[in-house]
C-alpha cells in the first residue's frame, strides 16, 4: 500500500491563519461566546461578483481550497472530499425563516440551492472543472475525519494520486441562539485565556475552513505523512485510554513514541473528562497541545488540529499558546490527535514527519 | 481484501410499503404511492403530490418502542425501521460479532423538527430536545443506537440526491479493503416543508403524477423513504454460511462540473459515473440487463440521463425504467430505495414498469419499459444524480 502525505495545508479560522508563511505569530484573544473567522481578502482568489453571491461558508471553503491547491502547485485534483457538520447554515436559516415568516410565499431558490450540504464540494468542482469523485460527509465531529479516511483509502490503493480534502462550517445567528438556550454554548462570555479551564458547561462556538491536498506522491512542500485515522460513533470515558492504546498498537507504536498529543479540549466541564483520561494518565509525560481556545468549537474544528500538527512537524516549533502542559521534546516526529464532541463521534489520527 | 461485496439483507419503508414484501407487491401490481399531502400543512397542498409513508411519527415511535421523551427526527425514525428490517433479513443475531459499520445518507436530517419549532424553541422548553437532533449525522447516530452498533465506524454522506448510492459505494470499498467485515449502508429522508418549498422555487415540482421519460413531463413528486442494505465480506458469508441476495459489483461517482442544480445537456457526469461503474465491475455495456434509471421526471434530468445512457450503451440500450412514479423522488434515500428495487428485480427476474408514460420524448428514440416484464436478470445498473453535479452509478449482480 502506498503512503499518504499532506502536501499542502490551508486554514481560514478565527485566528489569522490564512497566511501560510506564518504559524500563529500573533494571537487574537477572543472574549465572546462565538468567535468568527478572520477572513482573507477574497478577491485575491475569486471574482468579487461571484464572492457576493456566496455565503460565508462557501467563500471560506472555496478560498481555502484554492490556497491549498496553490501551495501544492496543482491546477486540478483527482477527487474532492469535504466534511461539514451543519452545511451552509446561513442559507438554511435564511430559507427556513423565509418559509415561516412569509407563510411559504415570496421565496427565491438561491438560499435553498446553497443550503445543500455538498454546495462547497460542488462549487469547487465547478470552479476547477474537476469531474472526479466528489463526496461530502456530514457526521458531526467526524465529518472531516470521514473525508480523511476516504481519501486515505483511495490514495493507498492508488485509485487517485492527488485529493483535495477539507472541513468547513459557518456560524449562523439563529442556531447560535438555540445552542445558547440549551447551554451547548456557554452562558457567559469567556476569554480565550480562560476557556480551557473555565470549569463551566458548554463551550465557545467558532467557524472556519481547513483544506489540504493529500497525495501518495510526496512533494517538496509536504508537511506530514498520514499514518492512520480511526473513527468511533461512541466511546465511554472509561474506553478512551484503552482505545488509544490499541490504536497505537495497531500502528506498531508505543506511548513513548508519541512526541505530542493534540487534544480537542473545548472547556466544557461536562465533556473535557474524555481528554483528561489521556492527558492525566497515559500521556502525562507527553507534550500536550490544545487549540479550541483560539478558534472555538465546531463540527469541523478538528482539521485545525491537523493543520497545526502539520505545521509543528514541518517547522519543529510549537507556539506557546498551544501548550497545555510544560513538557517538551527535542524533536517532533510523531503526533497523535484525539477529538470528540459531547461524548460522541471520537477520532484518533496519527501524523508523522516525512 | 475481500473480492466480493455480498448483499445479505435489505430493508425499506416508502410510500408503497412499510417493508420489502409490501414494496415488492406494489411494484408488481403497478400501485403507486403518490397522493395529496396529509402529514404536513403546506399552502402548496393542492398544487403538489407527494409520496408519503403511511405511519405517523407516534406510530413509528411505538414500533421502535421509544419513550415519549425521545428526540428522533422523522428521518431517524424511518431510517431505524428500514435498517432494522435489513439486519433482521440478514439473520444477524449479534451485530458486534464482526467489525460492523454503518453508513447512512440524508439531506433533510432533522429539518422536519427544526421547521416545526424554529421560533417556538426560543419561547418554550417543551421541544428543545430536538435542537441537537437537527444536524444530518444525528439520524445516523440514532440508527446505530437502534442497531446496537457502538464503538464503530459510523458516518453520514450528503451529496443531495446521489447520497445513498454513495453510501453503498463507500461501504463496498470499506469491505473490499478489509476495513470492515460488515457494513449497513443506505439512506433516509423524510418529507419537510423545507424541501417542498425548495423544489417549488426551482419550479420542478409536478402538480400531478410524475411521468418519467415522457415528452410532456412536468417535474417531480417529492417522496419520503428509507432503505438499507447489509453488505458482508466473503469471509463473513463463508463463516456464517449465509444466503446471498446479490453483490455490489461496480460503482462510480463523478462530477458533472456544469451547474449547481442542473445537469449538463449531454450528461457528462452521468456518462462518466456509468463508465466508471462498468470498469470497476469489469463489465462491458452488453453485460447490463436492466437499468433502474434516476428518471426524476424533470425536463432536465430525463433528457440529460437519456442522452448519457445512449452515450454509454450506444445502439443497444438495455431495458430501463424509473420507479420514481411509484415512490416520488426520495432525495438522499433514492439510491438505497432503488438498490432494494434492483435486487428485487434480480431475485424475481422481473423488470418494474415505468408508470405514467404516454408520449415518446422527441430528442431520442429510447423508450422505458412500460409493462411488467419477466426476464432473466443477472445484472442491474442503478443511477442516482444530485445537486452539485453529483453523479453516481452502482451495479448489482446476481452472482459474484
Amino acid at each position: 500500500m502506498k503512503k499518504v502525505y499532506i502536501n499542502s495545508i490551508a486554514s481560514i479560522s478565527p485566528q489569522k491563519t490564512f497566511d501560510s508563511s506564518e504559524f500563529l505569530n500573533e494571537i487574537i484573544i477572543h472574549e465572546d461566546q462565538v468567535v468568527f473567522a478572520v477572513e482573507p481578502i477574497y478577491k485575491d482568489y475569486i471574482p468579487p461578483a461571484a464572492a457576493r453571491r456566496m455565503a460565508k461558508g462557501i467563500k471560506m471553503g472555496v478560498v481555502a481550497s484554492k490556497m491549498a491547491l496553490r501551495e501544492a502547485g496543482l491546477e486540478l485534483v483527482d477527487a474532492i472530499i469535504t466534511g461539514t457538520g451543519m452545511g451552509c447554515l446561513r442559507d438554511s436559516e435564511k430559507f427556513l425563516s423565509g418559509i415561516i415568516d412569509n407563510n411559504e410565499q415570496f421565496l427565491t431558490p438561491t438560499s435553498f440551492i446553497q443550503s445543500t450540504h455538498n454546495t462547497v464540494g460542488g462549487q469547487i468542482a465547478l470552479e476547477l472543472q474537476c469531474k472526479g469523485y466528489n463526496f461530502t460527509y456530514v457526521h458531526g465531529s467526524n465529518s472531516f475525519e470521514s473525508a480523511l479516511l476516504d481519501a486515505k483509502l483511495q490514495l493507498e490503493l492508488e485509485e487517485a494520486e492527488n485529493i483535495l480534502i477539507g472541513g468547513v462550517d459557518e456560524l449562523a445567528d439563529h442556531t447560535t441562539k438555540l445552542n445558547k438556550i440549551i447551554h451547548h454554548i456557554k452562558d457567559k462570555k469567556t476569554s480565550s485565556h480562560n476557556l480551557l479551564d473555565s470549569k463551566t458547561i458548554g463551550t465557545v462556538f467558532g467557524e472556519g475552513a481547513n483544506f489540504f491536498v493529500l497525495s501518495n506522491k510526496k512533494q517538496a512542500t509536504a508537511y506530514a505523512e498520514v499514518v492512520s485515522v480511526k473513527i468511533f460513533n461512541t466511546l465511554s470515558e472509561s474506553d478512551v485510554a484503552e482505545t488509544a492504546l490499541s490504536f497505537l498498537k495497531e500502528n506498531n507504536l508505543t506511548v513513548e513514541a508519541i512526541d505530542a498529543i493534540v487534544l480537542g479540549r473545548n472547556g466544557d466541564v461536562e465533556f473535557d473528562g474524555f481528554y483528561t483520561k489521556l492527558s492525566s494518565s497515559l500521556f502525562s509525560n507527553t507534550p500536550q497541545i490544545c487549540y479550541k481556545h483560539l478558534i472555538g468549537e465546531f463540527n469541523t474544528a478538528s482539521p485545525f488540529g491537523i493543520w497545526l500538527a502539520s505545521k509543528i512537524l514541518k517547522t519543529q516549533n510549537v507556539p506557546n499558546v498551544l501548550k497545555w502542559n510544560e513538557k517538551n521534546t527535542s524533536s517532533y516526529n510523531t503526533i497523535l490527535l484525539y477529538n470528540q464532541y459531547r461524548g460522541e463521534n471520537h477520532s484518533f489520527t496519527i501524523l508523522k514527519s516525512c | 481484501m475481500s473480492q466480493g461485496v455480498a448483499i445479505t439483507g435489505m430493508g425499506i419503508i416508502s410510500a408503497i410499503g412499510n417493508n420489502v414484501a409490501e414494496n415488492f407487491r406494489s411494484l408488481v401490481e403497478g400501485k403507486k404511492g403518490i397522493t395529496t399531502i396529509s402529514k404536513i400543512n403546506t399552502i402548496h397542498k393542492d398544487v403538489i403530490k407527494v409520496g408519503e409513508i403511511g405511519y405517523t411519527n407516534s406510530q413509528l415511535e411505538h414500533i421502535l418502542g421509544l419513550t415519549p421523551d425521545n428526540n428522533y427526527s422523522r428521518t431517524g425514525l424511518i431510517g431505524a425501521i428500514a435498517a432494522k428490517e435489513a439486519v433482521a433479513n440478514a439473520g444477524i443475531k449479534d451485530i458486534n460479532a464482526f467489525k460492523t459499520g454503518l453508513i447512512s445518507a440524508t439531506s433533510v436530517g432533522g429539518m422536519d423538527m427544526t421547521e416545526k419549532y424554529y421560533y417556538d424553541y426560543l419561547e418554550h422548553e417543551t421541544h428543545r430536545r430536538y435542537i441537537a437532533s437537527h444536524h444530518a449525522g444525528d439520524s445516523t447516530q440514532k440508527i446505530a443506537e437502534q442497531l446496537g452498533i457502538d464503538k464503530s465506524l459510523v458516518t453520514t454522506i450528503s451529496t443531495a440526491c446521489s447520497s445513498a448510492a454513495n453510501a453503498i459505494m463507500l461501504g463496498a470499498r470499506l469491505i473490499k479493503s478489509g476495513q470492515l467485515d460488515r457494513v449497513i449502508v443506505g439512506g433516509s429522508d423524510c418529507m419537510s416543508k423545507f424541501t417542498i418549498n425548495g423544489f417549488k422555487t426551482l419550479m420542478i415540482l409536478s402538480d400531478t403524477y410524475n411521468t418519467p421519460f415522457d415528452e410532456n413531463r412536468k417535474g417531480l413528486n417529492l417522496g419520503e423513504a428509507a432503505a438499507f442494505l447489509v453488505l458482508e465480506s466473503d469471509a463473513v458469508v463463508k463463516a456464517e454460511n449465509k444466503p446471498v441476495l446479490g453483490y455490489v459489483k461496480g460503482y462510480g461517482n463523478a462530477n458533472d462540473a456544469f451547474h449547481q442544480t442542473a445537469s449538463s445537456d449531454h450528461g457528462d457526469g452521468a456518462t462518466l459515473a456509468m463508465e466508471k461503474a462498468l470498469k470497476v465491475a469489469g463489465y462491458t455495456p452488453k453485460d447490463i440487463d436492466y437499468i433502474n434509471a434516476h428518471g426524476t421526471a424533470t425536463g432536465n434530468n430525463d433528457l440529460s440521463e437519456g442522452r448519457a445512457i445512449i452515450r454509454v450503451f450506444g445502439e443497444e440500450v438495455p431495458d430501463f425504467s424509473s420507479t420514481k412514479a411509484y415512490t416520488g423522488h426520495t432525495l438522499a434515500a433514492a439510491g438505497a430505495i432503488e438498490a432494494v428495487y434492483s435486487i428485487l428485480a434480480m431475485q424475481n427476474n422481473v423488470i418494474f414498469p415505468n408508470l405514467n408514460f404516454k408520449t415518446q420524448m422527441k430528442e431520442f428514440n429510447i423508450t422505458p419499459q412500460l409493462e411488467l416484464k419477466e426476464k432473466e436478470l443477472q445484472t442491474v445498473m442503478s443511477n442516482s444524480f444530485g445537486f452539485g453535479g453529483n453523479c453516481s452509478t452502482v451495479i448489482f449482480s446476481k452472482n459474484q
